[in-house]
């Protein structure tokens, strides 16, 4: 039976009269890279923020490594944040910092490596997801492509257990979505880790994938890995996979 | 009942808003006391707040200060009183026009500044992308503007003082004939050494309301782009209102009576 890195148990969430999740429980298994389809606003975003615990469910508990993570002080939540990487869906780079400080900026706040030991690694990382001599660059001056993967490369900089990545391909063209997707199947295999993605792009998820749940309505309603999924009889699946307009998902 | 509703829910977040920012204060004071202080991004936004808003403090204050003098010197010296405005000019600014002004104006530079770029950070994830690194956005964004304005908006002061009551000087000199050995001579005697230096506390308390008010309302902006607008607004509406209650009630427990 496969280890567990994260479970989310029994899980509610409101935005005011807003029900997002209810009684939603999911296991991520670990070493794999699990991926979370399901339509826009069903709250893919939101699971990820409960992984790394930047948003507390209103009810159920959320775990990671077996703690309960809901029940944790905002100092035990800084630590725990250290071991988990988030690329965000805009990539979330910061506007003022030079890529390579970006990238720089986690082990200069959470280590006390010299500055050119933090040079190396920074370059080195930047090299991992294909971008080479942008240190001096500002986000602002980068495609959409390439500042997809400083995100990446800034979140995986420390060597986390886990990455959680928010749409990583969105909007970005087959090429690069194809890189990308490649990208996070080297990354997890380097960090020998676990990867969350939330994904809308199908085939993308066919190549990563080893295990894909379904979030619908505020539940998973679908869990398995790629085969089981695409064989899933489950109507709701099968509209969302074929993105057919006839079927229960209303329009 | 509508009424009733409206002005409770209005009540509640009031007290809300009092609290986060109150927490947020005290957050930061945490920090700096711990003394985990990022230096170089401190001195980075005093540098920045100074250029900011130099030079329109110091037009404001020397317009101020011209004014006053002006309104009040040739009726001084109608009254036989000439050799009393420097002390009027000279008092009233260091106690109050020096400080306030510069805080109001320091409000509507540098406090919509922070509240949009917190605002558009918190709107690009930015905010989220430093909690998951494990970093504290008070500790990495509030602290150094505040720092910087406890700083900076003193020394502004300082200069808006001088600037002040040196126009006032001018304008008195050239409409009312007062000169200038009469004029240093009554603000000497009249302004204490003292209240100079209770002017440039309120500075220091103004300069906490800007960056903590300015900071709260950056990292509480909801909705995009038009959310970043509102924060801003909300950020020097509300620090501005602030300013000029903590000022009343800081003249009244500094000045009291004299
Ligand atoms: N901070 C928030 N305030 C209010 N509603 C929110 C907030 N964040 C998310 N939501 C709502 O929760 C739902 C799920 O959001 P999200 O997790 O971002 O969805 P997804 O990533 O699947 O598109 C959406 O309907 C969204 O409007
Ligand atoms: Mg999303």
């Amino acid at each position: 039976m496969a280890q567990v890195w994260a479970r989310l148990d029994d899980v509610c969430v409101r935005y005011g009269p807003k029900i997002v999740m209810q009684n939603l429980s999911l296991d991520i298994v670990e070493g794999a890279i699990t991926c979370i389809i399901g339509l826009s606003g069903a709250g893919k975003s939101t699971i990820l923020r409960l992984l790394n615990g930047l948003k507390k469910p209103d009810t159920g508990r959320v775990f990671v490594h077996g703690e309960d993570i809901t029940t944790m002080r905002e100092s035990e939540l800084i630590d725990l944040r250290r071991t988990i990487g988030f690329a965000f869906q805009f990539s979330a780079l910061f506007d003022s910092l030079s890529i390579g400080e970006n990238v720089a900026l986690p082990l200069r706040e959470h280590t006390k490596k010299p500055a050119a030991e933090i040079k190396k690694i920074v370059s080195e990382t930047l090299e991992s997801v294909g971008l080479a001599h942008v240190e001096d660059r500002y986000p602002a001056e980068l495609s959409g492509g390439m500042v997809k993967r400083a995100g990446f490369a800034r979140a995986v900089v420390t060597n986390p257990q886990a990455v959680l990545y928010d749409e990583p391909t969105t909007g970005l063209d087959p090429i690069i979505t194809h890189v990308l997707t490649d990208t996070i199947v080297k990354l997890r295999r380097r960090l020998n880790g676990t990867a969350v993605v939330v994904s809308h792009d199908l085939d993308s998820i066919y190549m990563m994938a080893d295990y894909i749940a379904m979030l619908f309505e505020g539940a998973i309603v679908a869990y398995g890995t790629v085969d089981e999924i695409r064989r899933s009889p489950n109507p709701i699946v099968q509209q969302f996979l074929q993105g057919s307009e006839v079927g229960p998902i209303p329009i | 009942m509508r009424v009733l509703d409206e002005v409770g829910r209005g009540t509640t977040n009031v007290f809300a808003y009092a609290g986060g920012a109150a927490e947020l204060l005290a957050d930061s004071v945490r920090f700096i006391v711990g003394l985990r202080i990022r230096f170089r991004e401190t001195s980075d936004q005093a540098y920045l707040l100074g250029v900011q808003s130099l030079s329109i403090v110091l037009l404001t204050s020397l317009f101020t200060g011209m004014v006053f003098s002006l309104e009040s010197a040739v009726q001084a010296v109608e009254y036989g009183v000439g050799n009393l405005v420097g002390g009027a000019v000279a008092f009233s600014t260091a106690r109050e026009l020096g400080p306030m002004l510069s805080a109001v104006v320091v409000a509507g530079r540098t406090g919509a500044a922070i509240a949009a770029e917190l605002g558009s950070m918190v709107v690009t994830e930015q905010i989220e992308a430093l909690q998951s690194l494990g970093l504290s956005p008070t500790r990495m964004l509030v602290v150094p503007r505040l720092l910087a304005l406890i700083v900076m908006l003193p020394l502004l002061t300082i200069l808006a003082d001088i600037v002040s009551i040196l126009g006032g000087m001018w304008v008195a000199n050239i409409y009312a004939h007062i000169s200038t050995e009469s004029f240093v001579t009554s603000a000497r005697s009249v302004l204490p050494f003292t209240d100079v230096l209770k002017g440039l506390f309120k500075s220091v308390v103004f300069g906490i309301i800007i960056a903590i008010i300015g900071s709260y309302q950056g990292l509480q902006t909801r909705g995009g782009a038009a959310g970043v607008g509102k924060a801003t607004t909300g950020a020097v509406v509300t620090a501005i209102i602030l300013i000029f209650v903590f000022n009343f009630a800081l003249s009244y427990v500094l000045f009291g009576g004299s």
